[in-house]
Formats: C-alpha cells, structure tokens, sequence
C-alpha cells in the first residue's frame, strides 16, 4: 500500500470509481447481507441526484428549513490581533439545528422517503448528527432510532433529552468502548436485522459506498456556495482552506468545491487530543495507519493485531478511529493536507474568537479555528484564509466549564 | 494445494451420505491455552471442519455472545501470530481436519497480505471466510488465493441471482449460506424458507452449500441438514464454553456439546 508517493490526480471531481474507490480508498466492504440494499441505495441515490425534482426538493428544505445560504464573515477583529493573513468563517454555525449535519440529514431523509422507507436508524457521537436526523424526522413524519455510546449518553444528556423532545428513540450502545465507533457497529447490526423496511442515515463522509459519496454531495454545498461568495465578496478564490476533521463530513463538504482549483491550499484539522505522542488522540490521517473500517479502506487507528484502539478527543464530534476515505485520498495525493490539533489549542481558539468576534464555536470547530489562526500568524495580511465554523457551541458550555473547574 | 482438504472432506461426506458438521469457536477464547485441545476434542465429538474465528474489536455483523468472546480474546492479546502457531500445533496431531479462518478484514490487512498468506498457509490453514469481503473487493485478498488458500463466500437470504452468479464463479471449498438477514447468535430460523435457497444455490453447481446463523442445537442443525450438504454452530458452542473456568471444563463442555449434534445428524440420515 503507497502511503507516501503522491497520486497525480488530473480531475478530482472524477472520484470515487462506480465500486466507490478513491483510488486505493473507500470500496464496500460489508457482510453479504447489506450488499444487496447498498446496491440498491446507489441506483436510487444516482437516479436522484439527477432528478430536478429532487434536486429542488432538497434545495427548497436547505433555503427554508436549514437557512442557507449561511454568510461568509470577515473575523476582522480576529485577524487584526493577530496581525498576520485575515480569517474568514463559514458560518455553518447558524443553520437550523446549529451545524453543518443537517444539510446531509436533509438530503438522506428525502432518498429515505423516495425509496419508501419509514424508519430511519443513526449513529451519533456528540449527539449532533443524532439531533439532525431526529429533526429531519419530525419534520417528515419518520420513525427515528438513535444509537448512541453509553458512555457518550452520560458525557451529551442535553442533546439525548433533545433527541427525545423530537420523538426519536434513544438506544444506549453498551458493546465495546461504547463510544461513537460501537453505535456505528450497533446501527450496523440493526440495519443487517431489519433491511427491507431501514434506512441508515450515517452522519459523515464514512461507511460502505455510496455514504462517502452522497453525504460529501449533500454537504458540497458549503462549499459550492462558499465559492460563489467569494467571488462576489472579495474577487477571487481564498488562499488556504481549513476545516476541523473527524469523519470530514464538513471539511469535505467545504473542499470539494475548490478541489479543482490548484491554486487554493487546503488543511484538515484532526483532534490530537492530548498531543499525538501521548497516544491519547483521534487523529486519523495524521497519526494512523491505512486499514478497513466501518466498510472502507481508509486511514485508521488501531494496533498492530488491526484491533481499532480508543481515541481521545475532547470533542465528542472528532472522537473516532477512522476518517472519510476521500480524505485518505486526498492525503496521499498531496491535494491536502492534514494536522493536529490539541484540546488545549482547540479550547484556546473557543476563548479567543468567544472574546474577539462574540462567537461560540463547537468544540470540533474550535479545532479549525485553531488552525485559522495558526496559519494567520504564517500569511501576509494580503491571504485569505477561510475557515469553515461547522457549529456553534452551545452544546458544549458544560464541557468546557467541567474542564475549566467551574460548577454551572 | 491447501484446499484440497476442504474439497476431500465434502467429497468424502457426500459419498459416505453423511451431512458435515462445522463448529466455530473464537479463537483464544474462553482461554488461550485451551484453543488446541478444544479443536482436538470437536474432532473427538464429530467435526469435519472447524471454524477458528479471528477476533476483531467491530464485529458488525456478531450478535452479543461472539462480541464478547472476541473482546475477551483481545483482552488477552489474541492476534493472528497467536492463532497461526495454535494451527502449526493442531496440524502435528491432526492432518486431515480442514481448518477455515473466519473473521473481518482489517487484521489480515494490518498483518500483511503477503505475510498471512505465506504463514497460514505453512501453519495449515485450509480457507478464509472474511465476512466483510464481499465477491466486489476480493481482489484484495488475492495472494491469499495464490498461495492456495480457499476463498469461501457468504450467501444470504438478500443476495440476488446475479450476486449469486459472480459469488459462484468465484467461490471455493464451499458456500456458507447465511440463514436470516440478521447477526449471529439470534434465533429465527425458518426451515423452509432456508431449504428453498438452499436448493436455488445448489441449482447453479456442485459447490456444497453449509447453512450457518441460528442452528443451535441438534433439532435445528437436523432440520437445516435436511437441504444443506453441512451446518455451522457458533453462538450456542461459544456460550456454552464462556461458562466454563479452565482449560479441562471447557474441553469437556466442546465434547459434550458437540457429540449429540452428531449423532443426530448421522441418526437422520440413516433414517
Ligand atoms: C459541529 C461539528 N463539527 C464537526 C463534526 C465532525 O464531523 P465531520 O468531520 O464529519 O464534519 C461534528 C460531529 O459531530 C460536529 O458536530
């Protein structure tokens, strides 16, 4: 397996393959049982995404429901302290619900509803992709069940009483770290249980192809529209990209738009936690090794008998062993690239743009706004660097006041 | 060639009228030292093949009981080194029992291709189920093919005729049909509707066809026998021996869990 020899890529829009390759990444791997209906989700999803109908279904939901287009913002304060290239935010963080998910949710929900299925099954960690999908469920009259760690249950009881409000069921996930890899294993179980009547919303660029595929489409719109502020905004194209990376559902959905455009770098922020010599990390693509999980082969975390080990975040959202397999590719192409961002950099990038601009970022986001202003300190004035702000951080108060000490 | 094995005993099943029986144990588990005498006492009890699970942190397609008997086996560091010299060991005694590796991909990815193929091969290793290798990726898994371990797919009650069709072109040893769309250890199985894909599978060639998920005991594995050319026990054997403390207890319960399978089955079939 090449892990360093950089791939030439002529048109980064031509991936993945129809067996859902990335080159040597993504692909299908999953027991028998679920090949038949991912084979069937691929030919429906394709049929879809160019129907008009559908199209305009989707993009109706996003303009009313979710709010877009979401605002380029100029962090001018930020940047002036700073003092180095100015950082610019997608503000993901203003959608319905508070971040990036909901656009693939949205998505996902209406190819649940065109295939004729009625219960929706989830994975979440944070607890975020299983608010969006238990919104998008509310909103179109589907049952909804949401697997969740049982440890993470206790770490985010906010967003499972909010999961709960929206009349989604919440299923603790008791099974191996009990973490956000162990509710993908377990809604995995039910799906293989339950597959004429489930449909599986998998809440980032990860899984079995066509997921990687249809959840980058669904998000690309970041970055579609990104592009088009840009243009109008400033004139041109931004200088660097930068988006935090946990399955990369946000950094993908903000990159894909601009891949094809050399000109523009890019940089994926991971969560190296406690500092990746400590080992207590998740950073996947940094740090891991190629691997197959969650059926596909990407950068993973495990050891040297392939047993994927316990990550350490002190986002819950970046907090799992894999990363999407298109980031893997990107990776190795040298289109991106990607680095580490400690809890301890990331919570310093939360009080800085708190007391700077008046935002709350997520914790996940923190780790790209760390990242921002790493590079800002590098860059001349001149440089734009756009930063996507995949959610708000509300969610996270408690976190961050427990680490700090302080009794809410 | 190492498949041979696999191809002698169906054939040798097939013309003494006997239906095989095929126990899947994790390896390492309840304990690793007693993976060996446990593979000689299912061969006393009447295993004509034995399935060695691989233990994996994300077993997506288990149900509860092989979870944990995969997350005990890797409590105590259980790898495929391990499992490979537990082989080498049973093969000094035993040299005609087939052996199949049955687990998930990313340990053999992690080990090296080339590398496991070499030694699993060298240790006895007869074939490899991987169950999230479906017939699309195989090519993943070629050396182990080169190096003349069979390549043994699973069928399920979803797969369609043109699945079927390609799994069959390029199956080896023998099909394993899984009997619901579930994970392992539940219980719904329904006989006709197994013995009516089994018969569609068989239509299309003379590979065998074992029929594993949900047998647990002699009642099931003789009503299943009844279409398919083998039956594969796993939960209920790996429960059986999780209740057990040490090596002698859990050799004991393999025998006496197995021995009454058999006999039912030979019983059956004399009928
Ligand atoms: C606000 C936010 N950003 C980022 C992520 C990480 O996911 P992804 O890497 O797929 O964008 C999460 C996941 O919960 C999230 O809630």
């Amino acid at each position: 397996m090449s892990m360093n020899k950089p791939i030439p890529v002529s048109d980064f829009h031509a991936y993945p393959d129809a067996q859902g390759h990335f080159a040597e990444y993504g692909g299908i791997f999953m027991p028998e049982t679920l090949m038949p209906p991912l084979e069937e989700l691929t030919a429906a999803y394709l049929a879809m995404r160019e129907d008009p109908e559908f199209i305009a279904e989707f993009e109706r939901d996003l303009k009313y429901y979710v709010g877009r287009p979401s605002p380029i913002y100029h962090a001018e304060r930020l940047s002036n302290k700073i003092g180095g290239a100015q950082i610019l935010l997608k503000r993901e963080d203003l959608n319905h619900t508070g971040a990036h998910k909901i656009n693939n949710t949205i998505g996902q929900a209406l190819v649940a509803r065109r295939m004729g299925k009625r219960r929706i099954i989830a994975e979440t960690g944070a607890g975020q992709h299983g608010v969006a999908t238990a919104t998008v469920c509310a909103r179109f009259g589907l049952d909804c069940i949401v697997y969740m760690g049982a440890v993470d249950i206790e770490r985010q009881k906010i967003n499972v009483y909010r999961m709960k409000l929206l009349g989604a069921t919440v299923v603790p996930v008791v099974s191996g770290s009990k973490t956000l890899k162990d509710a993908l294993n377990e809604a995995m179980r039910d799906w293989v249980t339950n597959v004429a009547d489930t449909f599986y919303i998998i809440g980032t660029v990860a899984g079995p192809h066509p997921y990687p595929m249809m959840v980058r489409d669904f998000n690309a719109v970041v970055g579609r529209e990104a592009r088009a502020q840009m243009l109008e905004q400033y004139g041109r194209l931004p200088d660097v990209l930068t988006a935090c990376v946990g399955g990369g559902s946000n950094a993908i959905g903000l990159f894909h738009a601009f891949l094809n455009d050399r000109e523009v770098a890019m940089v994926g922020a991971e969560a190296a936690g406690d500092g990746i010599e400590t080992g207590r990390h998740a950073a996947s693509l940094s740090a891991g090794r190629p691997g197959v999980l969650h059926g596909n082969r990407t950068y993973v975390i495990c050891d040297d008998n392939g047993q994927i080990t316990e990550t350490h975040s002190i986002s819950a959202g970046l907090d799992y062993p894999g990363v999407g397999p298109e980031h893997a590719f990107l990776k190795d192409s040298g289109r991106a690239r990607y680095v580490g961002i400690t809890d301890d950099e990331a919570l310093a990038a939360f009080h800085e743009l708190a007391r700077t601009e008046g935002i709350l970022a997520a914790l996940e986001s923190s780790h790209a706004v760390a990242q921002a202003i790493k590079l800002a300190r590098e860059l001349p004035k001149d440089q734009l660097i756009l930063c996507n702000l995949s959610g708000r951080g509300d969610k996270d108060v408690h976190t961050i006041a427990a680490r700090e000490g302080i009794e809410l | 060639m190492s498949h041979h094995r696999i191809d002698k005993r169906f054939a040798d099943l097939k013309h003494a009228g006997r239906k095989g029986l095929i126990p899947f144990i994790t390896a390492g588990d309840p304990l690793p030292e007693a993976t060996v005498h446990i593979m000689h006492a299912l061969v006393a009890a009447g295993a004509d093949l034995i399935e060695l699970g691989v233990p994996y942190s994300d077993p997506v397609a288990d149900g509860p009981t092989i979870q944990h008997s995969s997350e005990r086996a890797i409590a105590r560091g259980v790898g495929i080194k391990q499992i490979l010299a537990w082989v080498s060991e049973f093969r000094q005694i035993d040299s005609t029992t087939p052996i199949v590796l049955m687990g998930y991909l990313n340990p053999i990815e992690i080990y090296g291709y080339a590398r496991f193929a070499e030694q699993a091969s060298m240790a006895g290793v007869d074939g490899v189920l991987i169950v999230d290798v479906p017939v699309e990726e195989a090519e993943a898994v070629a050396p182990l093919r080169e190096m003349g371990l069979c390549e043994i797919f699973l069928v399920a009650p979803t797969t369609t005729d043109r699945r079927l069709a390609a799994i069959r072109a390029r199956a080896e040893g023998f099909i394993y049909y899984v009997s619901f769309a579930g994970i392992t250890g539940a219980s719904q199985l329904d006989t006709a509707a197994v013995r009516a894909r089994v018969e569609h599978i068989k239509q299309g060639g003379s590979i065998p066809v074992a029929v594993g998920f949900g047998v647990r005991d002699a009642t099931s594995a003789v009503s299943v026998a009844e279409s398919a050319d083998a039956v594969v026990i796993g939960s209920a054997l790996v429960a059986q021996l999780a209740a057990t403390s040490d090596r002698d207890s859990a050799v004991a319960a393999a025998h006496a869990f197995l021995a009454p399978i058999r006999a039912a089955l030979d019983q059956a079939v004399r009928r």
